[in-house]
């Protein structure tokens, strides 16, 4: 995988959002490649800067209050972080599909299903009315829905929660992009519905070959889809990894913590390791490594510097200064 | 107060014989249940027209039947709309029942009437799911965990109040000189922890945790399971914990239940049920929830079922899971399967649990 040319490539992404409480700063010096049809797994609890990288990409972010400190976004060519608005929107939807948590909220309630796969369609691709809506079709069908030609002119109220996800998976499939980036698609969805989708994805990307980036916290969810996991805490990659190494071999404090502390399913009950404390506060422009208060390893180190991404492995990277493998300080 | 109630005999085997209301004299067990519940239902009606006449019902819960035992956990998995809520609530008394028995410790509570029920609230309790809309936004957290210390008269005034509230914020891990704060000034993980310092304020025998963890961090998660398990030992609390996290349940729970559309499909002692599940419904529900680590999720086999839960207010004939069931046969579709004891212990409601190769 790591020799072929990566379709998006995010450095130094920062951002910030500016409240009367203060400043937010929610991703602080992101950066990570995405290769071409590759499945990114991204992992990380709420507020760990996971959604708000992936939506500052496209400039999706509310501005203000939100800002783009600084940081590229390099996508065929040309920063996304940079390019004019009318240029962008050929991005949104064309050539980068996004799927949302809540696909009651993200249609449209007063467009007919099929309008709103046309829409993007005839958007994008120029296409004329009804060829647009005979695609729709096909893009229902691909997705799981049954007499496709009739939904069309469904509304989403009258559609299930997992009926409404396929819809927004097939508007983000319509004008075959090259990424899709799939924000906690499936956390509103029953598992037995989670599992349709997850079916889904796991067939319409062995056949179309579109990279995906899917949000999660659901540390079960990517590591049955997943080439690579990146973990965030605190608005920063804590680890990186293909996914076997990094449910093998976790490197970080914080990954072993959340290994730990999940109960398994195909496994007896035995007491749960859980991780100290809280979530940091991201109201204070961040010092030092930002899981120190709860790491069972911090030292000197960890409270004045902030740890950056070091290879300790192929395609394993880790931002902490304690070497747990080692069981003492990394040299670096 | 930590010590458990001296009037509690304690259990460490949690029984598993269940009974149904057909059959309610199942061969007499060891240990009486503390809860015991017969054929439970709660149907909400739907209302229509400028009479509000009644044009039907949901059947949120419809004829449930189960046991537990002193000093046990009960889980209660099911997908959303299920009725596994209404059944926690129900068993509580905090909904009117439709039909059905509940006796709590030898006392019918099915047929008290709400002043009656009353004096048995401080020995059952609940846990909200969320912690944000449980607690008073504008009440401090002493005066939420001391409500019930004064609404029962266990500890109505002074010092001996503030006193058992330090001890209650310690309990749950909490620090006392934090009593007086209010709700908002604390996290997820922290507001749920007051929820439960309010649940074993006066000493329950029997709380009903209802998506206790639901709404929290991954990490914090762990926090609270922990939380709840080390108060279960220390004050000899049963348990009935209500949850759509399978993995969750089979750590906690002692023996599970699992709910669709509103009846039981599947009961067991936990390591029976996830490890040779019966009920095709039960076999699906595991095979849904991923597990984290790469290597078994290449190597598992899935059942996925078609479409999703169907309306409670326009239940399935026959079996309710017919539908999507990837085995049912025609008699499914008008046959009621009978709630029956497969194995000592085993319960499940369905024609084919039996048959080999399934």
């Amino acid at each position: 995988m790591s020799a072929t040319e990566p379709v998006l490539e995010v450095t130094d992404l920062t951002t910030r959002f500016t409240t009367p409480d203060g400043v937010v700063h929610a991703v602080n010096g992101v950066s990570f490649d995405l290769n071409a049809g590759e499945f990114l797994g991204v992992v990380g609890e709420s507020g760990s800067g996971k959604s708000v990288t992936m939506m500052s990409l496209l400039r999706l972010i509310p501005m203000p209050p939100g800002e783009i400190v600084a940081g590229s976004a390099m996508f065929g060519g040309q920063d996304l972080l940079d390019i004019p608005g009318d240029k962008l929107r050929r991005v949104r939807g064309g050539e980068i599909g996004f799927i949302f948590q809540d696909p009651m909220t993200s249609l449209n309630p007063v467009l007919t299903v099929g309008r709103q796969i046309s829409e993007s369609l005839m958007l994008h691709t120029g296409i004329a009315k009804k060829e647009a809506s005979a695609t729709s079709a096909e893009l229902l069908t691909m997705v799981g829905i049954p007499d496709a030609m009739d939904r069309l002119n469904s509304y989403p109220h009258e559609m299930s929660g997992g009926m409404r996800q396929r819809v927004m998976i097939a508007i983000a499939l319509a004008c075959s992009p090259k990424v899709i980036i799939a924000d906690e698609p499936t956390t509103a969805l029953d598992v037995t519905v989670q599992a349709q989708i997850i079916e889904i994805v796991r067939g319409l990307r062995e056949q179309l070959g579109t990279a995906v980036i899917w949000i999660t916290h659901d540390l079960g969810v990517v590591a049955g889809l997943a080439d690579r996991v990146l973990v965030m805490y605190g608005g920063r990659i804590v680890e990186e990894a293909r996914v076997h190494d990094l449910y093998n071999t976790p490197e970080h404090p914080y990954t072993q913590g959340l290994l730990q502390s999940i109960p398994r399913l195909d496994q007896k009950g035995s007491q749960l390791l859980s991780i100290k404390g809280q979530p940091p506060s991201l109201y204070q422009e961040p010092s030092y490594c930002s899981f120190a208060p709860r790491c069972p390893h911090v030292f000197e180190r960890c409270e004045n510097e902030i740890p950056h991404l070091t290879e300790v492995a192929p395609e394993h990277r880790v931002a902490c200064w304690w070497d747990t493998a080692k069981g003492e300080p990394r040299d670096v | 107060m930590s010590e458990p109630r001296s009037d509690q005999p304690t259990s460490d085997e949690p029984m598993a014989e269940v009974s149904t209301a057909a059959d309610s004299t199942v061969t007499a067990p060891t240990d009486k249940p503390l809860v015991s519940v017969r054929d439970l239902k709660k149907h909400f009606p739907i209302m229509q027209g400028v009479f509000r006449r009644q044009v039907g019902a949901v059947k949120a819960v419809d004829g449930i039947s189960f046991d537990i035992y002193r000093g046990e956990t009960l889980g209660l998995v099911g997908e959303s709309g299920s009725g596994k809520s209404t059944a926690g609530r129900a068993v509580l008394r905090l909904e009117s029942l439709t039909a059905g028995t509940i006796f709590f410790d030898d006392e019918e509570l099915s047929a008290m009437t709400p002043m009656n029920v009353r004096p048995l609230r401080p020995r059952m309790q609940m846990v909200f799911q969320n912690p944000h809309a449980s607690l008073n936004p504008r009440m401090t957290v002493s005066s939420i965990i001391g409500e019930p210390l004064v609404e029962h008269k266990a500890f109505p005034r002074g010092q001996a109040r503030i006193d058992r509230i330090d001890e209650l914020l310690k309990l749950v891990g909490l620090d006392p000189t934090h009593a007086n704060r209010y709700p908002h000034e604390f996290s997820g993980g922290q507001r749920q922890r007051i929820g439960i310092a309010r649940a074993i304020a006066l000493n329950p025998d029997f709380i009903v945790c209802d998506e206790p963890i639901a709404a929290l961090d991954v990490s914090i998660q762990a926090q609270v399971v922990n939380l709840l398990e080390k108060l279960q030992q220390t004050l000899k609390l049963s348990y009935l914990f209500i949850s759509h996290d399978m993995s969750m349940v089979r750590h906690i729970a002692d023996r599970v239940a699992v709910m669709y559309l509103g009846r039981l499909v599947e009961l067991a002692e936990v390591d029976d049920l996830y490890d040779s599940p019966k009920h095709p419904y039960t076999r699906a529900l595991h095979s849904a929830v991923p597990v984290p680590d790469p290597e078994v999720e290449e190597a598992r086999t899935r059942v996925i079922l078609e479409g999703d839960i169907p309306s409670p207010a326009n239940p399935p004939s026959g079996c309710p899971f017919h539908t999507r069931c990837p085995v049912a046969e025609p008699q499914c579709a008008h046959d009621e399967p009978e709630w029956r004891e497969i194995e000592s212990g085993h319960w499940v409601a369905c024609h084919f649990a039996d048959r080999p190769g399934w």
